[in-house]
């Protein structure tokens, strides 16, 4: 008994075995169905295209983080998250370029992990978007066959993409937007429309992020409060004028607002910390995401409702600080 | 029997109660030497009243209280002082301590009563007797047990609770205690209730414990307001402030004690103990205590002299067996490793867990990912999150202004953090670091 070694440690000497890889794996890997829909209703050049952000994404970490940081799995869901939000006739170096933007500036500028004030995949997007305008509102229609590339995928860096046959299909919001034309519902959430590659399966990306919310890996107060409002604001727009805004089914199913809702705005990193604060955090991106797709320039606001909010969340942790158990209480009161 | 939903947040490990909930309390013989440190209670230290050579009885004072805020401390055991001396303190320091060479040939029997009958006591006398007997808390904080029967001037107690949530994970002290001696439970809460002049008492139980609760029910009084409660297995229910909000739905205000929401709450261990003083005459010399863990031959529940070393209490469970990593005094929760088998058992340690590799391996640390599990698991409703990011950059100043002084280091936070961030502990650290900077600033 006495060549025993025994460790000093500090209480407590149990630990839930919940920890930062584990959540981050699981989001990772409860987006699979999501990627395959992204397969099936793109084809290769889904593949290729979530292939490329992500390796954009996991090299930069690699080669500029300090620390190991690729086995907390973080890099990877921003790499796949960015993915699914790009157009899916995008070419790949572009998408490259994303992914190392979003980790490069979006995330380890900061200072890494658990730093960043805005979501790196949604920053990775706004950064294409700003830099590449034309490619990133092109929407290829629907190919000869399944196997086939969608639009200009293998483009060479800086050149102009090749000419496509002006084969352009508009997304649901598009054609809402400037014809007033909306879609089927049930076209929608199966996601059975042009948009990004992953964000057109409603139901899909519904059912992936309702199983982080059962296993406590994403606050749920996030999601609800967004839809919630969607739902609400949206619905009395809709009550409004029926022919000029479209109804909250249509909302809460079109562009990214599921994916955005259950996977980018419940970023632990870049969401309030509190639960008054998520419920707040929730409800601003919903005004303000009806209120750019109904009043705003352009057709979708999911991205820049998001980082708008995250850039408010220091000041909405500072406004919903808890009370201390017991501070709250006039000195005898209870007695 | 009502049943209580309780507080707001907490955390639920795993309850690994299994191991010992229903082995019966054993007597251990006497060891060959017995360590008693003169600080084994909140307040100021004991002064020796005997020097090496000494012989001692059992129940002999060996060291008297310093003050009001102080206890005595007796011997264990029949036996030869050997000396005084620093020894390992089982909170991590070293402190000076009284070491018995014991009289394997005593009998051991205890000469005429030490602590007198408490029939025909008044409140002040039983205090008095429970002081000199003393007897602390045994719950684990040690806290004397007379300081708390005398409220000061123009606090109006009214209730007493007894203790029994018992929810750090592996103990099943206060269960047995429960189960094996119902009967002095409740004449425990009798001498405590005529002590305190209080009305009304309720115990809490934890509802993992039904045998004990079944025990109680069967031995309530029938002259006295004595009801048993089951409450919610959620740790830390036996922490007295969120045991007073999910018994009376009363919250301590931050700062204050028990006593300014007129109750008095007493570990049932220490009312035991109480009860035990009374009827043998003996002060505080024994007390139970759970070895348990994987890495025990047998887990056992004990009742062993105060200052038995580590090393015999293993041996007389049938030593340590598997990959034996890490030896805590008190509950995984909130209790402390030792660094080695001589550490003496006092009376504040409620147990002794013994952890392999598998429960105690060290974990990778990652940043914080403001996830917020934290506040969600904090008791005491504070942002740890927030305060362990201002530990990291020693801004305490800050930290006392986020409440640090609310803390009570119940390691929920630290036991959910995803990223094995060791909050609790920078608290610890961090609170001592304010207390020092606001004495120099003084």
């Amino acid at each position: 008994m006495d060549d025993i070694r025994l460790h000093l440690t500090p209480s407590p000497h149990l630990k839930s075995p919940v920890s930062t890889p584990r959540i981050m794996w699981n989001v990772t890997g409860s987006l699979v169905p999501v990627v395959g829909v992204a397969i099936y209703y793109f084809g290769p050049s889904a593949l290729l295209l979530l292939t490329a952000a992500t390796l954009g994404a996991v090299l930069t970490e690699r080669a500029f983080s300090p620390e190991k940081s690729l086995g907390d799995g973080s890099a990877v869901i921003t790499g796949v998250l960015l993915g699914l939000i790009l157009p899916p006739g995008l070419p790949l170096w572009m998408a490259f370029v994303g992914g190392a933007f979003a980790i490069g500036f979006g995330k380890l500028i900061f200072g890494g992990l658990g730093q960043n004030i805005f979501n790196p995949a949604l920053l990775g997007r706004a950064f294409l978007q700003a830099a590449f305008p034309a490619a990133l509102t092109t929407w290829p229609g629907a190919p000869g066959s399944w196997w086939e590339l969608r639009g200009g995928n293998l483009a060479l860096p800086f050149m102009s993409p090749p000419e496509t046959d002006a084969l352009t299909s508009p997304t649901p919001l598009g054609l809402m937007k400037f014809e007033s034309t909306p879609t089927e519902s049930w076209d929608l959430m199966i996601g059975n429309t042009g948009g990004s590659l992953g964000e057109t399966a409603g139901l899909v990306i519904l059912f992936c992020g309702g199983y982080l919310a059962v296993k406590n890996y994403l606050n749920w107060r996030i999601p609800v409060s967004i839809l919630g409002t969607v739902v609400i604001f949206s619905g009395l727009l809709f009550l409004l004028d029926a022919t000029r805004y479209p109804s909250p089914l249509f909302a809460l199913f079109s562009g990214g607002m599921m994916l955005g809702a259950m996977y980018m705005a419940t970023d632990p990193v870049t969401s309030p910390v509190t639960n008054a604060g998520a419920w707040i955090f929730g409800f601003g991106i919903g005004f303000l995401v009806v209120a750019i797709r109904s009043w705003g320039g352009l057709p979708e606001g999911v991205m820049y409702a998001i980082l708008l909010m995250n850039a408010l969340v220091p000041f909405i942790n500072r406004a919903t600080q808890p009370s201390p158990f017991g501070e709250r209480i006039v000195e005898g009161a209870e007695a | 029997m009502r049943f209580a939903a309780g507080f707001r947040h907490g955390v639920h490990p795993p309850e690994r109660k299994e191991l010992t909930s229903a082995v019966p309390v054993r007597r251990m013989p006497f060891p060959e030497e017995i360590v008693l440190p003169l600080r084994q209670h909140a307040g100021k230290p004991a002064i020796p009243i005997v020097r090496p050579g000494d012989r001692v009885e059992r129940g002999d004072t060996v060291a008297e209280a310093d003050g009001w805020m102080s206890v005595p401390i007796h011997a264990s055991s029949a036996g030869t002082v050997e000396s005084i001396d620093w020894w390992p303190h089982p909170d991590g320091s070293v402190a000076e301590a009284v070491v018995l060479s014991v009289d394997r040939y005593s009998p051991q029997v205890p000469r005429p009563r030490i602590v007198p009958r408490w029939q025909g006591l008044s409140p002040q006398g039983v205090v008095e007797a429970v002081r000199k007997a003393g007897v602390v808390g045994l719950g684990g904080a040690a806290f004397p047990t007379h300081v708390k029967l005398l409220p000061p001037e123009g606090i109006e107690v009214s209730t007493l609770i007894v203790n029994a949530a018992e929810c750090e994970p592996y103990l099943t002290t206060d269960h047995r205690i429960m189960v094996e001696y119902a009967e002095r439970v409740q004449f425990g809460i009798r001498v405590m209730m005529h002590a305190l002049g209080v009305e009304r008492t309720v115990i809490g139980v934890e509802n993992n414990k039904p045998d004990a609760i079944e025990a109680l029910e069967a031995t309530l009084p029938d002259d006295l307001d004595v009801k048993v409660r089951s409450v919610r297995v959620k740790y830390p229910q036996g922490y007295e402030k969120m045991l007073i909000k999910t018994l009376l739905d009363r919250s301590v205000p931050a700062g204050k004690l028990p006593m300014h929401v007129g109750v008095v709450v007493q570990n049932v261990g220490s009312i035991a103990a109480i009860a035990e003083v009374f009827e043998t005459g003996l002060p505080l010399i024994e007390r139970v205590v759970t070895v348990t863990g994987p890495g025990v031959a047998r887990p056992s529940n004990l009742i062993v002299p105060v200052g038995t070393k580590l090393r015999d209490a293993l041996e007389f469970c049938g030593g340590l067996v598997g990959d034996v990593t890490e030896i805590v005094f008190g509950g995984p929760m909130m209790g402390a490793s030792q660094p080695d088998l001589d550490a003496p058992i006092l009376k504040g340690t409620t147990g002794v867990v013994i952890l392999t590799r598998e429960e105690s391996r060290p974990r990778q640390r990652y940043p914080c990912i403001q996830c917020g599990t934290c506040l969600d698991s904090c008791p005491m409703f504070l942002n740890p999150s927030l305060l362990g990011q201002l530990a990291q950059v020693g801004r305490y100043e800050a930290m006392g202004e986020a409440h640090l002084a609310d803390c009570v280091l119940c390691g929920c936070c630290s036991y959910v953090c995803p990223s094995n961030i060791p909050l609790s502990q920078m608290f610890a650290l961090s609170k001592a670091a304010l207390r020092k900077l606001e004495t120099q600033a003084a």
